[in-house]
């Protein structure tokens, strides 16, 4: 199937079978490997990638349905201004042991601020519940929120 | 061989449907996991996917003539923003899956997979929604319990897509929404329950109650809701070991991989006597 979308802010035509992860794509036709493959059934969020603008599992989406989408990864992100303030909100909090979650979060992170600007704690458990890490321990990461927040005043 | 078909329309859909055997495919949320073959690889399918998540047709949200019309491939997520969407529905679709999960799935995937743990269905059985099913020639419509006939099994015919998702917009004023489960994000609902109300001068007006979860399908008595109705609340306390014999034949639940079956039973038990026994005093409960 041929398939219309937008990668990383460059227009593509995909011509791959319409079974095919987006998941796949990316890593192996595009070698964009930020995203990565921890459960492959929507649960750790370590695939995630922003579709239109909204953070989605790219395990779970098929070809098929990327047609007409704008799909931003993590390699596309990271450049932003946004994307700068919550790699260094990161660091920053200690948030990151083995880095496998890490992209994802990046991922998750920009979704829930794009949301919420001045999220609760609520807000942010919620935002997140669709990642997994097993190294923090989560408070970290709860806590590079914080900091995104501040250092990135404006920017959401 | 073509391994998917990407309509632009309904009406193309519904030819294609006519013409090819084949699996609709909205959000592939549920599907794209049933047909995993691990790391790395592409989900294997017997037949191809038409994709539906897409068309125009199916993604409404209005109401008309005392029904909410809510178009099968509309998101969780959309459905969590829009103002027509009642809060005590909101409730249960909030505790589904996570946000980028729900950035993908839909209503009308939640009901077609016909899972007894879908959790938008409890509601749906209490408002008693109805369901609109298109072929290319014509239309139908059927009640959701009619619709959905056991795990993963439907009355869906090859030809048809479902096209239309009716709710009464009757209002309820007494609603309670419970789902017992691990974490969030997760598929792991044990027990869940939506319960309606009307409660006029302290007697039982109109009455809805729905378990996930505990059975093949999801478990409405309306033998049990009737013997309710024009009661008085403040005895419904005192006569909960009767209502409970009433309804607990319906609850047939089984031990899997999530619970075991008499776990499931006395949840059962004690949400239903929560919700009963308060009934005076719920206007709008809400639990993890
Ligand atoms: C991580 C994770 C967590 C989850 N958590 C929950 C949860 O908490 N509660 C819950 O209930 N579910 C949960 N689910 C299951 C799933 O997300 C939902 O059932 C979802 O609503 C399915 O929608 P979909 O569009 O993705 O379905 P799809 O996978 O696209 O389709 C599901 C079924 O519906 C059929 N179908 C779709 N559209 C139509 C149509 N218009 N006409 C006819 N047939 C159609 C398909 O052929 C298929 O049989 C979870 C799934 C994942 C991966
Ligand atoms: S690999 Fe996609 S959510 Fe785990
Ligand atoms: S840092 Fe290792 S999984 Fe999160």
């Amino acid at each position: 199937m041929k398939i219309e979308c937008t990668l990383n802010g460059q227009r593509k035509t995909l011509d791959v079978s319409s079974t095919r992860r987006l998941l796949d794509i990316l890593r192996e036709d595009f070698h964009l490997t930020a995203v990565k493959e921890g459960c492959g059934e929507g649960e750790c969020g370590a695939c995630m990638v922003l579709m239109d603008g909204k953070a989605v599992n790219a395990c779970l989406i098929p070809a098929g349905n990327l047609m007409g989408k704008e799909i931003v990864t993590p390699e596309g992100f990271k450049e932003s201004p946004r994307g700068k303030i919550i790699e260094e909100a990161l660091i920053e909090a200690g948030a990151v042991q083995c880095g496998f979650c890490t992209p994802g979060f990046v991922m998750a992170i920009e979704s829930l601020l794009n949301e919420h600007p001045h999220p609760t704690e609520e807000n942010i458990r919620e935002g997140l519940s669709g990642n997994l890490c097993r190294c923090t321990g989560y408070q970290m990461i709860f806590k590079s929120v914080r900091l995104a927040e501040e250092k990135g005043a404006g920017l959401w | 061989m073509v391994n998917g078909y990407h309509p632009k329309d309904l009406i193309e859909a519904l030819k294609i449907r006519a013409e090819v055997s084949c699996i609709p495919l909205a959000g592939g949320t549920d599907l794209m996991v049933q047909n995993a073959r691990g790391t790395g690889l592409s989900p294997n399918f017997d037949k191809p996917l038409l994709f539906v998540g897409h068309l125009p047709e199916l993604r409404h949200i209005e109401k008309k003539e005392g029904f909410l019309h809510i178009g099968p491939s509309v998101l969780l997520s959309e459905m969590l923003s829009h103002p027509f969407i009642p809060e005590t529905f909101k409730k249960a679709i909030s505790q589904m899956a996570s946000p980028p999960t729900r950035n993908l799935a839909t209503l009308g995937g939640n009901i077609c997979n016909a899972s007894p743990a879908g959790d938008t269905l409890p509601f749906l059985y209490a408002m008693d929604a109805e369901l609109i099913l298109e072929n290319h020639a014509f239309d139908r419509r059927i009640p959701i319990e009619e619709f959905i006939c056991g795990p993963k099994q439907t009355e869906l015919k090859s030809d048809e897509l479902l096209t239309d998702i009716l709710i009464p917009t009757t209002l309820f004023p007494v609603s309670y929404y419970k789902k017992v489960g691990q974490r969030r994000g997760m598929s792991l609902t044990k027990v869940s329950f939506h319960g309606l109300a009307e409660i006029v001068d302290g007697y039982v007006e109109d009455l809805r109650m729905a378990f996930g979860s505990v059975a093949p399908t999801v478990v409405r008595s309306r033998d049990c809701e009737n013997s309710l109705i024009g009661e008085p609340v403040s005895t419904l306390k005192s006569r909960f070991n009767e209502i409970w014999e009433l309804y607990e034949p319906s609850i047939q639940p089984i031990d899997d991989a999530r619970s075991t079956a008499t776990y499931r039973k006395n949840v059962c038990y004690n949400i239903l006597k929560d919700f009963l026994t308060h009934l005076e005093n719920i206007k709008e409960i809400y639990n993890e």
